[in-house]
């Protein structure tokens, strides 16, 4: 019962949703009953599923406490390195809510459908412009969502030359999501180690390439924050043996206005609507993962196609050469409202200054901590850049402790032991929306622990102190999954 | 533009700690021949004010149900949606955080998704549940993916009753893989027809849709048995989630997994999508199964937290052997589900099912009184298909301009059902609505 009672400072304790239920509480406002009951065979009637009983406040107060336990980007700064945690503007969420968009059925005749049908035709364009792509499908609903709709068209693709290319490379500095998407496509993956210097070097990539490897998957920026300068000769090495060139664009933040992968030798791409584009990212999704193909692969993109003819929009299942549908509907089309509606919003010289603010806070927070921590690769990033632990591991402290100790300074830790070839990583993104303010306090935190750990380590082992709750037994969560409460 | 706070001083400044004399020295890494030299055709920036007037614009220019009288689900449903979900899921700290990779500072995410897992398998009458998928369509192909890596068979038989978009998408899935797709017909009645099934032996998964898309509940008991003692999954799909608040749900009849769409609760229609893929399945199949799993645990005081769990399974650690490459799901519509369902409730749920249920039979009888021909006798949850002829077609275009859509045209995907239409009837729909709509059809 004390435990009940505690509460520090506003942080409520709050109970599991069902500790809370009684029998004869609602918190809906059960619409008017204006016809008779009809039969229904017994037999298929079950009691109704076991959900809680509340009132609605008890819900409010519920779902507002907990949400007073989670740091958001609104929160404070949130450098999770490739995850572009950027502003995500408030405007954009209002144009998602009109109810012409948010009441719209997607099976609606095209003619009552029009605005919809424009801004994704619109928006396709807007994304082609940026990347230098010919053509774009919206419909992937995330990120590996994108990956696993290039992987279809690079089968598509060998599939209509009448082989059945097995093999993929993907170097070590790709996103984990690669490997897995090419596999659901029968790729086996052929790791290529990066060049000492943190890219891939095109002698290494020419002897791996042969006329069984469908292509290469390629992050550039990669997931060191560096950019692969040797990519237009590694394109013509894959292009000379038949094979295509994927592009993550995960990390396209960096090079808007900058580099055109269409333009460098990249066939198909996707991009990260909930990175680059400023959507929300909601605590997991719901993201967008549009593909972008070259012209030689538009007839592979996913149907339907949204298409102006005339002055109409129309939906367009006429692509026989088509990997298919993707999504019941049209991908995630209250996100890609949010991502249009930032494109108009910045214009071209907004995106461009976007990037080299990215860029430029990468690089400043790299230069204003290398004598404090280790940097793997000493040079100029792009929109974020790796540091490690090797210098504190003599004081026993670990890249862990020191994320967890800059959630006592206020920060959302960058993200950690990733990527895998840098031991103990520690990879940080700012963003170009932070302010030169909140990073200099960034830095100032992360050099406050630097000192605590030759100081005292044991009170990094310590933190986080004042959350919620302090370190989780993740092996105890594993070891006996408890995954439904009763 | 306001979104980018530096000053130029401060610009100046950060540059000259780099040494650089200009932003765009920052990209000498890029080879000069890489370089895009000129500008990118997008309209100059808007304001604020300009944006939401072009918003509002293209807005208006849609039919949507909160202007006219729409009769269409198949698999996209109109329900009242409780003004304090869309409250909650605005909190910027649900809708603005990223996955919860940091638990000390995420328990908010952590415990509603450990709440909607919950809930979930309890709809669903099965052991577990993911946080989530991208949709129904996808978490359909995602459950034939997991039954063929269970079984280590490559065929699985689907009805010809589920979703045509879903079975599109599960077509999709399957063309790079090798694996095949066997489709099970309707009878006349609109449910599956189990004895054309292939022999169980060579299936991974019997795949049905309850209720399906023509609305027909299914005689999910018969699936059971036609696939019992077998290592054969029986999957349970479903595009109406409601339908279970009254009747039995996929877990009682033996279900191995059940997955969908759950836009139903508390998530805007929004053109198809942002949806939320639902999938729970029996315990026994917990680590195959996709998507990321929140589970419960204690802090270093003992104290009840939850965290990401069985990572093992995940692409980030497995790599290609992983049990699906998603990563983004689709967390806020979850967090929306998990509130729509502790608002409406136990008893809620049931009363709205059945007054759902009433609704639509209400319909289903006038059309009848009428002279119209219900094509399926089995017994249907909200939708039901009618037929009203070839030819209707000039009278359903009239009926669009008075702002009534009087259903879903059923040719397209089903050219046996040319002059059927699959009618929806939720809710929102009022008595007079309907009656209206007997009047107008003429």
């Amino acid at each position: 019962m004390t435990e009940k009672l505690t509460a520090r400072g506003i942080v409520q304790e709050e109970p599991l949703l069902w500790e809370k239920s009684k029998p004869g509480k609602t918190g809906f406002s059960m619409p008017r009953r204006d016809v008779d009951a009809c039969a229904l065979d017994e037999a298929l009637q079950g009691e109704g599923p076991d959900f809680p009983n509340l009132s609605e406040v008890e819900v409010i107060r519920h779902f507002t406490r907990l949400s007073q336990w989670n740091f958001g980007l609104d929160t404070g700064m949130y450098p999770l390195g490739s995850c572009t945690m950027k502003y995500n503007p408030k405007i954009n969420d209002r144009q998602a809510g009109l109810s012409g968009f948010a009441s719209a059925h997607p099976l609606a005749p095209q003619h009552v459908s029009q605005g919809a049908l424009r801004l994704l035709v619109e928006l396709e364009q807007f994304l082609c412009e940026i990347t230098g792509m010919h053509a774009a499908s919206l419909q992937p609903a995330a990120g590996a969502h994108g990956e696993l709709a290039g992987m279809m068209i690079f089968n598509a693709f060998h599939q209509s030359k009448g082989v059945q290319r097995t093999k993929i490379l993907i170097p070590d500095t790709a996103h984990g999501t690669n490997p897995a998407s090419a596999a659901l496509c029968g790729f086996k993956s052929i790791p290529v180690r990066s060049g000492e210097d943190g890219i891939l070097t095109p002698e290494l990539v020419a002897e791996l390439m042969d006329e069984d490897t469908a292509g290469i998957m390629i992050t550039n920026p990669n997931t060191l924050g560096l950019y692969e300068e040797n990519l237009k000769e590694i394109a013509d090495i894959i292009h000379g043996k038949g094979g295509l060139v994927y592009a993550d664009g995960a990390n396209m933040n960096a090079i808007m206005g900058v580099v055109r992968p269409g333009q460098i030798g990249v066939d198909v791409m996707h991009l990260n609507l909930h990175k680059t584009f400023s959507t929300p990212h909601g605590g997991g999704g719901p993201g967008a993962g549009p593909v972008l193909v070259r012209e030689h692969l538009a007839r592979f993109l996913p149907t339907p196609r949204p298409e102006k003819q005339g002055d109409h929009y129309v939906l367009s299942d006429a692509c026989p050469d088509s990997i298919g549908r993707m999504h019941a509907f049209y991908g995630n089309f209250g996100i890609l409202v949010r991502a249009y509606s930032y494109i108009l919003s910045m214009g071209s010289e907004g995106l461009k200054n976007a990037s080299r603010y990215a860029v430029l806070n990468a690089n400043y927070i790299k230069e204003k901590l290398k004598d404090t921590y280790f940097l793997p690769y000493d040079k100029p990033c792009m929109h974020e850049c790796v540091f490690s632990d090797q210098l504190q591991k003599e004081s026993h402290a670990t890249t862990l402790d020191i994320a967890k100790r800059l959630i006592d300074y206020g920060f959302h830790p960058p993200t950690i032991y990733f990527p895998l070839i840098v031991s103990g990583a520690i990879m940080i993104e700012p963003t170009e929306t932070e302010s030169k303010e909140d990073i200099d306090r960034f830095i100032l935190a992360m050099q406050t622990i630097a000192a605590e750990i030759q100081a005292d380590p044991d009170r990094l082992h310590e933190a986080p102190q004042f959350t919620k709750v302090r370190r989780l037994d993740e092996v105890r969560a594993a070891r006996n999954p408890c995954l439904t409460g009763c | 533009m306001r979104y980018l706070p530096h000053t130029e001083d401060e610009v100046k400044e950060m540059l000259s700690t780099l040494g650089k004399d200009s932003l765009d020295a920052l990209f000498s890494m890029v080879p000069e021949n890489s370089r895009f030299k000129g500008e990118l055709q997008i309209p100059q920036p808007l304001t604020e004010w300009e944006l939401n007037r072009h918003m509002d614009g293209l807005a208006a220019t849609m039919d949507s149900a909160d202007r006219g009288r729409i009769f269409m689900g198949a698999g996209s449903y109109h329900h009242f949606i409780p003004e304090i979900v869309r409250y909650l899921i605005s909190r910027s700290e649900f809708a603005t955080a990223y996955t919860p990779y940091q638990p000390e500072i995420s328990q908010g995410t952590l415990q509603g998704i450990f709440e909607y897992q919950t809930l979930v398998a309890r709809l669903l009458g099965l052991d577990v549940a993911n946080a989530s998928l991208y949709d129904g369509a996808t978490a359909l192909a995602e459950a034939l993916l997991m039954s063929i890596r269970i079984t280590k068979r490559t065929k699985v038989a689907v009805s010809r009753g589920i979703h045509p978009l879903y079975r599109q998408v599960v077509a999709t899935y399957f063309k790079p893989t090798g694996y095949e797709v066997i489709e099970i017909p309707c009878t006349a009645s609109g449910r599956s027809d189990l004895s054309t099934l292939p022999p169980l032996s060579e299936l991974a998964a019997v795949a049905v849709q309850s209720p399906n898309f023509f609305g027909v509940i299914e005689d999910l008991q018969g699936v059971r048995e036609a696939t019992k003692d077998e290592k054969t999954l029986f999957v349970c799909c479903f595009t109406e989630p409601l339908a279970y608040g009254l009747l039995k749900s996929p877990g009682h009849y033996g279900a191995d997994i059940a997955c969908g769409e759950g836009q139903s609760f508390g998530i805007p229609q929004s053109f198809g999508g942002p949806g939320l893929g639902m999938f729970a399945c029996r315990e026994k199949y917990m680590r195959n199964m996709p998507g990321r799993l929140v589970g419960q645990t204690v802090d270093v005081e003992g104290k009840r937290g939850f965290v990401l769990t069985l990572s093992t399974r995940e692409q980030h650690i497995r790599r290609e052997k992983a049990t699906s490459n998603i990563c983004s799901n689709q967390g806020l519509c979850a967090m929306a589900s998990v509130i729509y369902m502790s608002t409406v409730g136990g008893s809620g749920i049931r009363e709205l099912a059945r007054l759902n249920y009433d609704k639509s039979e209400y319909l289903k009888g006038r059309l009848r009184q009428k002279g119209y021909r219900i094509v399926f006798d089995s017994p249907t949850f909200n939708e039901f298909v009618v037929d009203f002829t070839t030819g209707f077609d000039d009278r359903y275009q009239a009926l669009m301009e008075k702002g009534i859509m009087a259903g879903l045209p059923l040719a397209g995907y089903y050219p046996e059902l040319a002059g059927c239409y699959l009618l929806c009837v939720t809710e929102t729909m009022e008595k007079a609505d309907m009656d209206n709509l007997i009047r107008e059809i003429g």
